[in-house]
């Protein structure tokens, strides 16, 4: 009951403020326009914010306090902070780069560009970088129990594994990387096959239209009903036998299960983009020049349908990468030994009640999460920004 | 009116063909399998009189199309088989009656209904409350904020978010348990709060989903020719928002609500394995991993049914919310 | 005289794109006395409406108002609190859109979107108000005034509801109403009764108004006096009939002139000679829905026949069924007097490169991906087969043959070109071809008129040159004066009437005919009047019921 009385205690002192705020603002300015009309919500969110932002300053010095019970107890938010200023400046580099670095084009873009998806492009950079030369900047192998080492180092004691290692002795700083390059490659791969299918069936269902696109399209309205991450597991159940029996590796049948499920929804977007450039003029002048199919599809059609294609694939690609986390995460994806976040998540996660006294201890399975989650939220920001410009050209 | 009626018997009709269909292509899925249940139950090394015993049991050695009609007709009464693992067991010990699917999966179904009736108690409030102020507030700071949160939000792993709340509520704060081990004849409020953490970790994804597109449907409004004309009649914002806005989203609205509600089913599976909730999505990863088909089979047909009815519901709400079909000519 | 009922006073306006701020209007005094009607005509872009919406002190998102002053009846709108604003905004300053059918709300019904504003702005009773939109519609001259307001507006015709919403800004008994092109979106038969309650309402209650639109013949009856913009500058304003008569600056008289380009008559068809394309007796549906009936006409070398209707007449689809894209159900089309097949799937290289076609819009005509030079020079090498050297030359005279210089367009993309520009593009993508003949589908209906004549001079210039035959689709009769030889008159499907252009333009008519042929405005600023006295006011309302 005390809960909900301090609350509304709180709403209203912020309510006062707000209305002392813009009273204030409305005399000191000589009634401006931007107080006069300032709606009350207004300013009760500008109080709102003031406060929000003096509470996580406060939360910083206080994760940075000598008592390390009160330490440890902010240890997290202070590391968010500490992160996400680190991030916003990463990408305020990065973008001033990229304004004076590169062609007249890239140049050009980064101008425009809003500090969400410079950080965004960074990050898909650097986890590029290691999936690709995950090997060379890894220093043990991703499976290797390395010998003479003890099990469960705590992170931050053995400068030879600033992660510490894992139960069975392995060093997770380098199952991380490997990490980037097993769970990334296979979510890519599986997009592209995805896209593959999809595609082709969707413009094909666009521009022969009649009958095929009927049988296609109600086919993937079937497959649609059924919620992709339950349709999935279904199938992956089906498939663990089968994987035994012909001694595929699950991973195997997992990508074209999920390349499969995904598809459906390139289809439908392929479609729909096919459709809309189809009945346009240009398209009807090319048909009745005379223009064979190959014509059509390949330089009148795929053209302008890239810009929304490529958001997709970015949309579709953190989907894809999503489940394949949540699967490998609830045991049924990725196969040991090939290091994954998110097995790697599910095996560390016991660690995170030990967050009072070692917060070091208790960031791992968090970093393995967080890993997985940056690079959505990065892929996010440079689709949003790109759909964002590509419907600002509409108007 | 006759023609609005004619439209939602089209859509109730055409969503009963769906789950109809979808029920087909999960049984044959399953028959995708190698060999058949009964080797699967009893492995490679059984007797085949014992296969054979079993086969008879299951009817398997019945044809396929009146399997099919078995498991659905069985479905449709409420008979969903019994599971591998209680045969197993029930064969093992010799005894008999063991737990059916049904008896398994009905209290586990209650408790999925829970956690989802929770969150979108929650969610759907707070979502369109906030997606039609950053729809107002476009452009300013705090819709520019919103817009990170919510993208980050989203594109999160659910157990991300689930054990970064853990993190926080349960091990730096012990304010709610980390742990929903919920059980039949529990007080209500404590049952509340058992659910409270994994209803809030769904609660961060779908209202970020749903916020993000009341705001778009919003907004969309916003610039139609009519939003501008009650402006220049005057109208206050606030009016505006109310009477000329609001009932031309609805449908846009209660789309993205239904949409998310369904989004609920999948996210349900990873949350309840996070705070080991007793509810059909661990029942259904648990079965997964043991490769108990007839569980897998019925949580699968009845997560699509519970994804066709929300779409279906959605369908047909905002239909009848279209004053061209409720008017016609 | 009395103070001004709104001045104007240095307005500029600023519309964000690309994250700059770039001007709409530079600098714009206007003043309109009460009870007077002010007429703002301009090329689209001019920022006509822009500037309408400013007199109300309101801008849409993405524009805003850096410098000058907007005084209604001594209350400075620009500086007055978001709560006085609303205070006159429908009360005493009232809009009229271009769209009525965008411009109610779908959700409400007409008369409770009628009576919100008197009833929030607190002049009447939601009773009184009601009865007053009953006696409001009775003089707009709607059918069925008890009734009409309680329908949904998707229950009503486009040109009702028109009136409906000039009923609606006439609720609070404004003191100024801004029309922003409201007969537009209509047929020219709906535009009539549209203009004339318009005119009546505003005269009978001695409302100011601003009315804005790019026809010059329409604000010619509604205007007391003419405002022209372009690209956010005055060029001039005076009295209509002054400017009409005499207008002082270079682009007025350039605006005026266009309406007086007009082709020299050729002589008539030699009998017995074979026509370029022959339609003879198509009938043609959308699935199960007719839409001709047996047409028939003949299009001869070297001439253009104009086919005319109001829309839903089926002029375009007689197009389709020329090019082959929907064909008929009955009859056949001739080429050179050979019958051809009737889907163009089934048609020669040879026959396809005959027919071309140059499209309404030509935006969606061009290829967005493709420049400038890879359009034209497609058919030029699938056609002709030319490549390499031989096909640039080909391109660049083509380019020069649409007055645009081949090296600075060659390599350009579609959206880096003018509306104008784009649709000699369009046109030099079917001379390329090399045809006998071109469908020209409204090819200037989506351009200014300026722009639009340039078109059109060079589409006559291209027919006395090459030879070229045209079909000419047009709901402008503007148009067809300055272009036909031959025109041919279609409604719902059937052609009404046929012949050439001379003879269409002198009576005795069709009725339809008649009835289409009058209702193009003129410029002469007694027209609507004139036109009203001839016809008797009944006969409009005959003439709307005819069409609905």
């Amino acid at each position: 009951m005390s809960a909900v009385f301090n609350i509304a205690l709180g709403i209203a002192l912020i309510a006062a403020l707000a209305w002392v705020f813009r009273l204030a603002g409305q005399k000191v300015t000589g009634n401006a326009p931007r107080f006069r009309d300032m709606p009350f919500g207004v300013a009760f969110g500008y109080i709102l914010g003031a406060l929000v932002l003096v509470w996580l300053i406060w939360a910083f010095v206080q994760s940075r306090s000598a008592d390390l019970v009160t330490a440890n107890k902010f240890f997290f938010l202070g590391l968010a902070i500490k992160g996400f200023l680190l991030f916003a400046a990463a990408a305020w580099v990065f973008r001033l780069l990229g304004r004076h670095i590169g062609t007249a084009g890239t140049r050009k873009l980064f101008r425009t560009i809003p500090l969400t998806a410079a950080f965004g492009i960074l990050v898909i950079i650097v986890y590029a970088i290691l999936a690709i030369f995950a090997n060379v900047i890894a220093p043990h192998g991703q499976d290797e129990i390395l010998q003479g080492v003890a099990a469960n180092i705590i992170p931050g004691s053995d400068p030879d594994f600033p992660l510490g290692t894992d139960q069975i002795g392995r060093d997770i700083l380098s199952r991380l990387i490997y990490g980037a390059q097993n769970t990334v490659g296979i979510a890519f791969a599986t997009t592209l096959l995805a896209f593959f299918i999809g595609g082709s069936l969707g413009f094909l269902a666009a521009v022969v239209g009649g009958w095929t696109d009927q049988i296609l399209s109600r086919g993937v309205d079937v497959l649609m009903a059924i919620p992709s991450l339950i349709f999935a597991l279904l199938l992956m159940t089906i498939a663990s036998v089968w994987s035994s029996r012909l001694g595929i590796p699950l991973t195997v049948f997992m990508v074209l299960i999920i390349a499969v499920i995904d598809s459906t929804r390139v289809f439908r977007l392929a479609r729909a983009v096919g459709q809309n450039i189809v009945v346009m003029d240009y398209i009807e002048a090319a048909k009745l020049r005379g223009e064979g199919m190959w014509y059509l599809v390949f330089k009148e059609i795929l053209p302008n349908a890239t810009a929304p294609l490529l958001a997709e694939f970015g949309l579709r690609f953190c989907f894809v990468f999503l489940t394949i986390a949540a699967l490998s995460f609830l045991g049924v994806g990725i196969q040991p030994p090939l290091a994954d976040w998110g097995t790697m998540v599910r095996d560390l996660a016991a660690f995170i009640s030990y967050a009072q006294f070692a917060p070091l201890v208790a960031t791992l399975p968090l970093l393995a999460a967080g890993a997985i989650a940056l690079l959505t939220v990065a892929v996010n920001f440079v689709v949003d920004w790109m759909l964002q410009k590509s419907s600002g050209l509409k108007e | 009116m006759g023609n609005v009626l004619t439209i939602v018997l089209q859509r109730l009709a055409f969503g009963l063909i769906t789950l109809l269909i979808v029920s087909m292509v999960i049984f044959i899925a399953v028959n995708l399998l190698p060999g058949d249940f009964a080797e699967l139950i009893l492995g490679q090394g059984a007797t085949p009189e014992a296969v054979a015993s079993i086969r008879h049991d299951l009817g398997l050695d019945q044809s396929l199309v009146t399997r099919y009609f078995g498991w659905l007709g069985g479905m449709l009464t409420g008979n969903l088989g019994t599971s591998f693992a209680q045969l197993n067991f029930q064969t093992n010990l010799g005894g008999g009656g063991g737990v059916t699917v049904a008896e398994q999966i009905a209290p586990r179904f209650a408790n999925t209904m829970f956690l989802a009736s929770v969150t979108a108690m929650i969610a759907v409030p707070i979502a369109v409350t906030l997606g039609i102020l950053a729809a107002l507030y476009r452009n300013t700071v705090f819709d520019r904020a919103t817009n990170i949160l919510t993208l980050s939000s989203i594109s999160s792993p659910e157990f991300f978010m689930a054990y970064i709340l853990i993190l926080f509520l349960s091990v730096l704060n012990p304010i709610l348990p980390s742990l929903s081990n919920i059980y039949d004849g529990m007080a209500f409020g404590e049952r509340l709060e058992k659910t409270l953490l994994p209803a809030l970790t769904l609660t961060l994804v779908v209202t970020a989903h749903m916020m993000r597109m009341t705001r778009a449907a919003i907004i969309n409004l916003l610039a139609s020719p009519y939003i501008e004309m009650a402006r220049l009649k005057g109208m206050s914002p606030m009016r505006v928002i109310v009477k000329h806005a609001l009932p031309n989203a609805l449908a846009p609205i209660i789309n993205v609500i239904a949409l998310n509600l369904a989004y609920l089913v999948t996210g349900v599976v990873v949350v309840e394995v996070v705070f080991v909730y007793p509810g059909i999505g661990q029942l259904f990863v648990d079965s997964v991993k043991i490769r108990d088909i007839p569980v897998v089979q019925a949580c699968c047909l009845i997560f699509a049914a519970a994804y066709i009815l929300l779409n279906l519901t959605a369908d047909i709400l905002s239909t009848l919310s279209n004053p061209r079909l409720r008017h016609p000519k | 005289m009395t103070e001004p009922l709104l001045k104007i006073r240095g307005l500029k306006l600023e519309g964000r794109s690309d994250e700059t701020w770039n001007p709409i209007i530079n600098g714009v005094d206007l003043t309109l006395a009460r009870g007077e009607v002010l007429g703002l005509i301009g090329e689209s872009g001019a920022g006509k409406s822009t500037l309408g919406l400013a007199a109300m002190g309101f801008t849409r998102d993405g524009v805003r108002i850096s410098e000058g002053s907007v005084v209604f009846d001594g209350i400075d709108l620009l500086k007055a609190s978001a709560a006085v604003k609303r205070g006159l905004l429908g009360k005493r300053i009232a809009y009229v859109a271009q769209s009525a059918a965008a411009s109610f709300n779908p959700a409400h019904r007409i008369i409770d979107q009628h009576v919100e504003g008197p009833v929030q702005h607190g002049v009447m009773s939601r009773a009184e108000s009601e009865a007053d939109c009953v006696a409001l519609y009775e003089k707009l001259r709607l059918p069925d005034p008890e009734n009409i307001g309680f329908r949904y507006p998707h229950q009503v015709s486009g040109g009702q509801l028109q009136r409906a919403m000039t009923a609606m800004a006439m609720a609070c008994r404004p003191d100024l109403i801004i029309f922003d092109e409201p007969t537009t979106a209509l047929d020219v038969t709906t535009q009539i009764e549209v203009l004339a309650s318009i005119r009546d309402i505003v005269k009978d209650f001695n409302t100011a108004a601003i009315y804005i639109t790019h026809d010059l013949a329409v604000v010619a009856q509604m205007a007391d006096r003419i405002k022209v913009l372009l690209k956010g500058d005055e060029v001039e304003t005076a009295d209509t009939r002054t400017m009409l008569s005499a207008p002082t600056q270079e682009y007025t008289k350039s605006l005026w002139a266009v309406r007086s380009f007009e082709r020299p008559l050729k002589a008539p068809v030699v009998a017995g000679s074979v026509p370029v394309v022959s339609v003879q007796n198509v009938d043609a549906s959308y699935g199960i829905v007719p839409v001709l009936h047996g047409v028939s006409f003949d299009m001869h070398a070297g001439r253009t026949v104009a086919v005319v209707g109001e829309s839903g007449s089926g002029k375009s689809t007689v197009a389709r069924c020329i090019t082959g894209l929907l064909p008929p159900k009955a009859g056949q089309i001739c080429f050179d007097g050979e019958v051809m097949p009737a889907d163009y799937r089934k048609r020669s290289k040879d026959q396809l490169r005959q027919v071309q076609m140059i499209y309404q819009k030509a935006d969606t005509a061009l290829n967005p991906r493709m420049s400038v030079g890879d359009i034209i020079a497609r058919p030029v090498q699938f056609y002709l087969g030319l490549t390499g050297k031989e096909k640039r030359a080909r391109v660049d005279s083509l380019l020069e043959q649409i007055e645009l210089e081949p090296s600075e367009y060659y390599s350009r993309l579609p959206s880096e070109l003018s509306g104008g520009q784009k649709q000699r593009i369009g046109i030099a993508r079917a001379l390329a071809a090399e045809p006998k003949f071109i469908i020209c589908d409204e090819v200037t209906s989506a351009l200014d008129q300026l722009v639009a004549e340039g078109i059109l001079r060079l589409l006559a210039n291209l027919q006395d040159n090459l030879g070229l035959s045209y079909m000419f689709i047009t709901h402008d009769l503007a148009t067809v004066r300055a272009i036909a030889d031959e025109v041919v008159v279609m409604k719902n499907g059937r052609v009404v009437e046929a012949g050439p252009k001379a003879e269409m333009f002198r009576p005795p008519h069709h009725p339809y005919t008649d009835l289409l042929l009058s209702s193009v405005p003129e410029m002469d600023p007694d027209w609507l009047t004139n036109l009203l006295q001839e016809r008797g006011v009944d006969n409009i309302g005959d003439a709307a019921v005819g069409k609905m």
